[in-house]
């Protein structure tokens, strides 16, 4: 019964990822505490590995509260569209032969399809909560994602010509002799920009820039609402990671160890790297955050595209 | 001190106002500061005002302060020229540096006088607080409209009418119907602002930023027209942490005033206690001991370290760097502990005292700052990495926010913001106070005038204050830590026991309080966020008849609309990060 097979994987990969993206919040603050010459949560459990939990019930417990003046449904489903779209995109993310729930021939396109649905989450929280603020943080987003969306689509195409295939788990087979992060450097560095700026993280954090829009678009969140959209940005952090590893680090391969093992290494390799990236980088200003977008990052990916294809076309006669 | 200032002598500058002027009425007071006053008419105020900013040779440029004084209940120290109420303006001129006071006295019944906007802008504030706090009309002013008491308030809290403690006035209670009033007093007119609408007002959104956002520092609301992300118009709103500061001073004794001023600038610490302290002693005729100016100066500067590390620390957060500030939190933690084991307390230690200080130094307190100084240089390298060669931070801070000398001077702006511009202007250096004459440092100085500058200033003058820190501890005087003087408070209590004359007036001064001289004094720091000066006038008691703060982040923030203009919000957040105000040093 493949339906019943698919009904459990989905299930299960539901059930991990969740709790994994709650987990890392608190990795996170452990990490940053680290780095910042500070403790961070340690008093919930051992190392305060509980922290997350009592975050969770302590949300739970919140009034769920509707501004009156929000657009009601529209600011209900906000926060829903987001965590949904991130979570559909795992369905493509092969975390080692066959454990992937559907490994679509079209996987990079449905990967890139759901990220561009995320940004309506944020760009109609900010619209529905009726609040300047959140007005201005979602046009912040709109604009940030649409133009880092073009040249993020556009650095992957390298690794598609190279692969010659969408398939997730095809672009990892074809990493067998050498990681696409050697020939693609270029569309990596510029697929992980693209990838932090996706997921709303310093030093892109501009649609919620605490200093200057108070919270940005989910101001006027709170409760469960609220943690959606924290669930949604951590699991975007941890989407951002695996496509990484999936399509430049050679995904699950490596020696010795059981594939899902390097998967998840090399995932959490990345994820400290991010952590690291929000203690390190002070914001830019949204025009140079757009300038260095559509001025820098556009041309490099396509430079990057062109090249690829000149010398892939070179190899082929 | 006097003799240390570089000053013309007052009866020549009094002779050539005369000459500039000639048909005012001028008559000269002499005050225990040595500041040239001179009262005139309030008819001849405003002439007299244009002449000394543009018709002498090295005008008065700066406006320093614009407060009043209500007279009616004065008991001594009578002078015929004094009405029901006294305006006092205290002008300086950067070239003489020397200062100016001017008084213009009035009746209850003609409480008006001639806005001097025109001739200062800086002027604008100063005379909205004076018409909020002493009901004093300024004609012709752009908008006299109350600043520091909400605009519902009845009356006008530093009359002498006006009760000072609770249990004066009636009980108070919140009604809804009030409530909601004042909710609605709160709602932005620009119309009630006097300002004209600019273009299309479906084109503009108004944002309200703050009294309560991240980046504002307290209590500060800031009124922005928006065109998109960038800024139209903005109007800078503030009174939410007034405390009636100086109000207070009027019920307290000159003693048990001081831990109040520790919470004008509450970044300041002790660096508060200075000025005002400076000013009882001036009027008491106090001299204190090398050692105790000695630790005074260490004190200040160890305070100085702390708040330039924390503006430094939450300017890099402004800008959304997130870590330095805890590293910066690390070694204020350190220093504080240091400044513990020195007055057992931390932020507010209210350590000095009239006449000296309320203790001596511990044993070992040179090893701890020793360590301390040897620490911290390889951390400030540290953070000169991470914040200020920063490409990202200078992206954002350079060119941003950005005045020049004569901007800074006409708003009124002291301190690190005005060096930032390239003008050598520390008092330290110019007027220099509790012995900082001795001390070799430097004065940083920066050349544009930008938010990167005023940083950069701040960060080198951490370095300089360890220079003079490391210059107290190698060279600190032995002796006494109180003047013998009777008005030292508390007094010397070693010989009480044994001779009656000792004996009275430390009774009196333990339980009364000491009671100052009649007379007025202003004195000046350089405090963490520029000038700071507390303006005393004792009417022989024990308590001050006017006690007057001049906090160097109130004219600062008016400041805002001029560095606004044009700018996206993101730039004003640096912007505001980079001036380096406390809420409570504004509104006091």
């Amino acid at each position: 019964m493949p339906e019943l097979e698919l009904m459990i994987m989905i299930a299960l990969m539901v059930a991990i990822l969740v709790p994994t993206a709650a987990m890392l919040v608190w990795f996170e603050r452990r990490l940053l505490g680290f780095f910042q010459q500070r403790y961070g949560p340690n008093r919930v459990g051992y190392f305060g590995i509980l922290q997350s939990l009592a975050d969770l019930i302590k949300i739970l417990f919140k009034h769920d509260w509707i501004p009156p003046f929000a657009d009601r449904p529209v600011f209900v489903l906000a926060p829903l569209i987001g965590a949904m779209a991130i979570l559909m995109s795992f369905a493509v993310v092969p975390m080692a032969p066959r454990l992937v729930v559907s490994d679509s021939n079209i996987g990079l396109l449905f990967f890139l399809a759901m990220t561009s649905m995320a940004v309506y989450s944020v760009v109609l929280a900010g619209w529905a909560s009726n609040n300047k603020y959140a007005v201005l943080g979602g046009m912040r987003a709109a604009a940030q994602t649409i133009s880092y969306e073009v040249f993020m689509g556009v650095s992957l195409l390298g690794v598609v010509i190279l692969s010659g295939s969408f398939r997730l788990s095809d672009i990892v087979l074809a990493q067998q002799d050498m990681w696409f992060v050697f020939p693609q450097f270029i569309g990596f560095v510029v697929f992980m920009i693209a990838g932090v700026a996706e997921s709303h993280r310093l030093p892109f954090d501009l649609p919620e820039a605490e200093t200057e829009l108070t919270a940005g678009f989910h101001t006027e969140y709170s409760g469960i609402k609220f943690a959606l959209f924290f669930l949604g940005e951590y699991l975007g952090m941890m989407l951002i990671s695996m496509m990484i590893t999936t399509l430049f680090l050679g995904g699950w391969m490596g020696p010795w160890l059981p594939p899902f093992v390097w998967f998840v290494l090399k995932t959490m390799s990345l994820i400290c790297f991010f952590i690291l990236l929000r203690a390190a980088l002070p914001r830019p200003r949204f025009d140079q955050l757009l300038e260095f977008g559509w001025k820098w990052m556009l041309p490099l990916a396509l430079l990057n595209l062109v090249g690829t294809a000149v010398v892939k076309l070179w190899g082929d006669f | 001190m006097a003799e240390t200032m570089a000053q013309p002598s007052n009866p020549d500058l009094l002779a050539e106002i005369k000459a500039c002027f000639a048909d005012a009425v001028i008559n000269e007071e002499q005050t225990a500061d040595e500041i040239l006053t001179i009262w005139v008419t309030a008819q001849d105020l405003k002439p007299l005002c244009k002449v000394l900013r543009s018709k002498l040779s090295q005008p008065f440029d700066f406006l320093f302060d614009l407060t009043a004084i209500d007279e009616t209940t004065r008991q001594h120290k009578v002078i015929p020229h004094r009405r029901d109420f006294t305006v006092v303006y205290l002008l300086r001129s950067y070239a003489r540096n020397q200062d100016l006071r001017i008084k213009v006295a009035l009746s209850a019944d003609a409480k008006e006088v001639a806005s001097v906007t025109s001739i200062w802008p800086n002027a604008n504030w100063y005379e909205r607080e004076v018409w909020d706090l002493f009901g004093i009309k300024f004609t012709d002013h752009p908008c006299l409209r109350r600043i520091m008491m909400p605009t519902t308030w009845q009356g006008h809290p530093l009359c002498k009418t006006h009760p000072a403690r609770a249990t004066e006035m009636g009980e108070y209670s919140l009604s809804d119907d009030t409530r909601d009033l004042e909710q609605e007093a709160l709602k932005f007119n620009p119309a009630e602002w006097g300002l004209k609408p600019q273009g299309n007002p479906e084109e503009f959104m108004w944002l309200n930023l703050g009294p309560n956002h991240p980046s504002v520092h307290g209590v500060f609301r800031i009124m922005l027209q928006l065109d998109g992300e960038e800024i139209v118009q903005a109007i800078p709103d503030i009174g939410y942490h007034h405390r009636g500061a100086e109000k207070m001073a009027e019920r307290q004794s000159w003693h048990s005033y001081i831990p109040y001023t520790d919470r004008i600038d509450y970044l300041g610490g002790v660096m508060n206690n200075l000025p005002y302290l400076m000013a009882v002693e001036k009027m008491a005729g106090i001299v204190v001991p090398e050692r105790v100016k000695v630790i005074r100066v260490m004190m200040c500067e160890m305070f100085r370290i702390l708040s330039h590390l924390l503006f430094y620390g939450t300017f890099a957060q402004d800008i959304g760097s997130l870590s330095p500030i805890f590293y910066m939190f690390v070694d204020r933690e350190k220093l504080f502990g240091i400044v513990e084991a020195i007055t057992g307390a931390r932020m507010h230690p209210a350590w000095f005292r009239i006449g000296g200080l309320a203790a001596d130094l511990p044993k070992g307190w040179d090893k701890m700052v020793t360590e301390w100084l040897d620490y911290m240089p390889a951390r400030m390298a540290d953070y000169d990495q991470m914040v200020m060669q920063n490409s990202l931070i200078k992206k954002r801070a350079v060119g941003i926010g950005a005045y020049d000398t004569a901007t800074a001077i006409d708003w009124g702006v002291t301190g690190p913001g005005l060096r930032a511009t390239g003008f050598d202007w520390d008092l330290r250096k110019k007027r220099p106070y509790s012995g900082y004459e001795n001390f070799d440092f430097e004065v940083p100085l920066g050349t544009r005038g930008d938010s990167y500058d005023r940083c950069a200033v701040r960060v080198e003058e951490i370095r300089q204050s360890m220079r003079i820190i490391r210059q107290c501890v190698q060279n600190m005087p032995e002796g006494p830590y109180k003047a013998d003087h009777v008005l030292t408070t508390p007094p010397p209590k070693d010989r009480t026991m044994q001779d009656i004359d000792t004996l009275i007036p430390h009774f009196l001064g333990v339980s009364w309080g000491p009671v100052i001289p009649a007379g007025e004094a202003m004195m000046e720091v350089e405090a963490t966020k520029g000038s700071n000066a507390y303006y005393l006038t004792s009417d022989a008691s024990t308590m001050s008849y006017r006690t007057r703060i001049r906090t160097p982040s109130f004219p600062h923030l008016q400041m805002i609309p001029v560095m606004a203009k044009g700018q996206m919000i993101a730039d004003l957040i640096a912007t505001i990060g980079s001036i380096d105000f406390v809420m409570a040093d504004v509104d006091r």
